[in-house]
């Protein structure tokens, strides 16, 4: 068993979870690929979506669509009161204090981006340090190099050990009063580590620096509470949590969102324009400039009902069962490495194979309609500290079985026959 | 639908586990990198150019199986070249693997293996990469890799 399974699953069983009723919810989950039944592997890059949020996005389009928060007819009304429940549905999903924490944006990528520019370009000053560790996604990393050519701040890494868990000894040796921001991702996309942000937040704190929390991969997987991790930022991105692309959450403490200048001008971010000066609107409204994602706004908001309806401590003990499973299958398949072997772990299966590069493995399990990425993840500075150039990537779902992960492994047979 | 074996012939196969010219050339007059970042391939390209010819042709580097039998089995066609030949070539095969079009098959030879590759759109850029290394090392483009985006229009 997988030693970290029984922490992630906090005493929880998957008793009563049905996967097979889970997946008729998901239209494409019935689909082939190449005369074969789709197995769909690749949920860290994006999920399936549940009919709901077809229907809900199609439902929008058919009987809602006007814009919002110009309300003097009908529609618009309804339009702005389905897209502010969403940001309610987004604030208790992650237990935010207040709605107006929750900002709508283009993804997590864009979450980061809007506090590096904004909180960060009026905060930081030459010499001041930035703190991200070696298993960021690039979206965790370049946002914080842009900050630090246009500030002159310092980008500080921490390291890992070699099952890809975050040295935090270092860590407290990095923080300091120089420290002003620390950003670090919640689940690694490419290794499925799982890192003690609440610790982490806590230290960070000591020395009064803000702390972001890259959620793209927990989210979906796992219960989250931004108040009880006590972090000043936290973002996600819908089409990762069976809503639609193009929208995501910022969430932040509503004293520091007040104090932040906007990211964007435009519409809607405004209560007064006159050529001589603008007075910008309350938040969220002031970092939702121009019309919004609407119909990703209220999807995403069916996205979230659907997984709370399911149970996110459900999935997460379903998903840490599937994982313990998957590596016990994996790690006895002949040639077969896995990179990433954290206590703490998510639904993650990063591998190599002997004599066959990534790119050759995914090429062959599509073939066999299993679908899996490979590549560097946009983690290359993970792919440097395992000194590989790519790996093949597994990604688990709640709706993914333990029979698909049997395909998986019966096809890396095809794999070592084709590259004996 | 194309089967895997199209794309993995035997010879695509033994030249991924044998891959020909696969070392530097001290005296290489051009070294150029070349990089894939959708799969993290990466190889570096050595050329010895005499009388406007291609003396020597070697590589370096990682990635996957179509990707390294590409850049050797291109090696041992593109030396003796000249650079309008080469440059020719390059251009036959990446109409070959990229849309699919029917090669002469005295222009192609046994590159005519790597035909498959274009029922396979994902593997395109992987059987590119050695071929765009080779033009822009033709070329001098030294300065920095050169990468297999930008070429989705083609």
């Amino acid at each position: 068993m997988n030693p970290g399974k029984e922490q992630i699953l906090n005493g929880e069983r998957s008793a009563g979870f049905d996967v097979q009723a889970c997946r008729k919810d998901f239209p494409i989950l019935s689909s082939t690929v190449f005369g074969k039944p789709l197995a769909y592997l690749d949920n860290a890059a994006t999920t399936q979506k549940p009919q709901s949020v077809i229907d809900t996005i199609h439902n929008y389009y058919t009987g809602i669509n006007a814009n919002v928060h110009r309300g003097v007819h009908y529609l618009s009304e309804q339009a702005t009161c389905f897209y502010e429940n969403a940001r309610v549905k987004a604030q208790q999903f992650i237990n935010a204090a207040e709605f107006r924490e929750i900002i709508f944006v283009r993804g997590a990528t864009e979450g980061i981006n809007l506090v590096a520019q904004s909180f960060g370009r009026s905060n930081l000053r030459r010499g001041d340090e930035i703190i991200i560790s070696t298993i960021e996604h690039h979206s965790n990393i370049v946002p914080w190099q842009m900050l630090a050519e246009q500030t002159g701040a310092v980008l500080k890494v921490i390291p890992i050990n070699d099952d890809g868990e975050l040295l935090l000894d270092e860590y407290e040796k990095m923080l300091g009063k120089r420290t002003k921001l620390v950003a670090v991702g919640h689940m690694s996309n490419a290794l499925g580590t799982i890192n003690p942000v609440k610790k982490m937040a806590e230290m960070a704190h000591q020395w009064n620096a803000r702390v972001l929390v890259d959620g793209a991969q927990a989210v979906p997987h796992m219960p989250v509470d931004v108040r009880a991790l006590d972090c000043d930022f936290y973002v996600f991105s819908g089409h990762k949590v069976f809503g639609p692309t193009g929208i995501g959450v910022l969430y932040g403490k509503a004293e520091l969102l007040e104090a932040m200048p906007p990211y964007q001008g435009g519409g809607d971010m405004i209560s007064w324009v006159t050529f001589g000066k603008t007075l910008y609107n309350t938040i969220p409204y002031k970092f939702e400039a121009g019309t919004p994602h609407i119909e990703g706004v209220i999807g995403l908001g069916a996205a979230l009902d659907y997984v709370s309806a399911v149970g996110m401590n459900r999935i997460a003990a379903y998903e840490g069962e599937l994982l313990a499973y998957g590596t016990r299958l994996l790690s006895a398949a002949p040639g077969v490495k896995i990179i990433g072997t954290a206590r703490q772990k998510g639904g993650i299966l990063s591998f190599t194979m002997e004599h066959a590069h990534p790119h050759d493995i995914a090429t062959i399990l599509d073939r066999e309609g299993i679908a899996i990425r490979a590549g560097h993840h946009c983690a290359m500075p993970v792919m440097e500290r395992f000194a590989v150039p790519a790996t093949a990537r597994a990604s688990l779902a709640f709706y993914n079985t333990q029979e698909e992960l049997d395909r998986l492994v019966a096809a890396l047979g095809r794999v070592r026959e084709i590259f004996r | 639908m194309a089967d895997l074996n199209e794309l993995y012939q035997e010879m695509i196969l033994e030249h991924n586990t044998k891959p020909r010219n696969f070392r530097a050339i001290a005296d290489a007059s051009r070294k150029t990198e070349g990089y894939n970042p959708l799969c993290g391939d990466r190889i570096t390209l050595f050329l010895k150019m005499e009388n406007g010819r291609v003396a020597d042709i070697s590589f370096q580097g990682s990635g996957c199986a179509i990707s390294k039998a590409s850049a050797s089995m291109m090696t041992t066609v593109i030396k003796g070249k000249t650079k309008p030949e080469a440059e020719a070539l390059a251009d036959v095969f990446r109409r070959m693997v990229s849309s699919g079009a029917q090669a002469a098959p005295e222009a192609v030879g046994k590159l005519a293996v790597f035909a498959g590759v274009s029922e396979f759109p994902a593997r395109v850029k992987c059987a590119t990469l050695a071929w765009h290394t080779l033009l822009a090392g033709l070329e001098e483009k030294t300065d920095h890799p050169v990468t297999t985006e930008g070429e989705n229009g083609s």
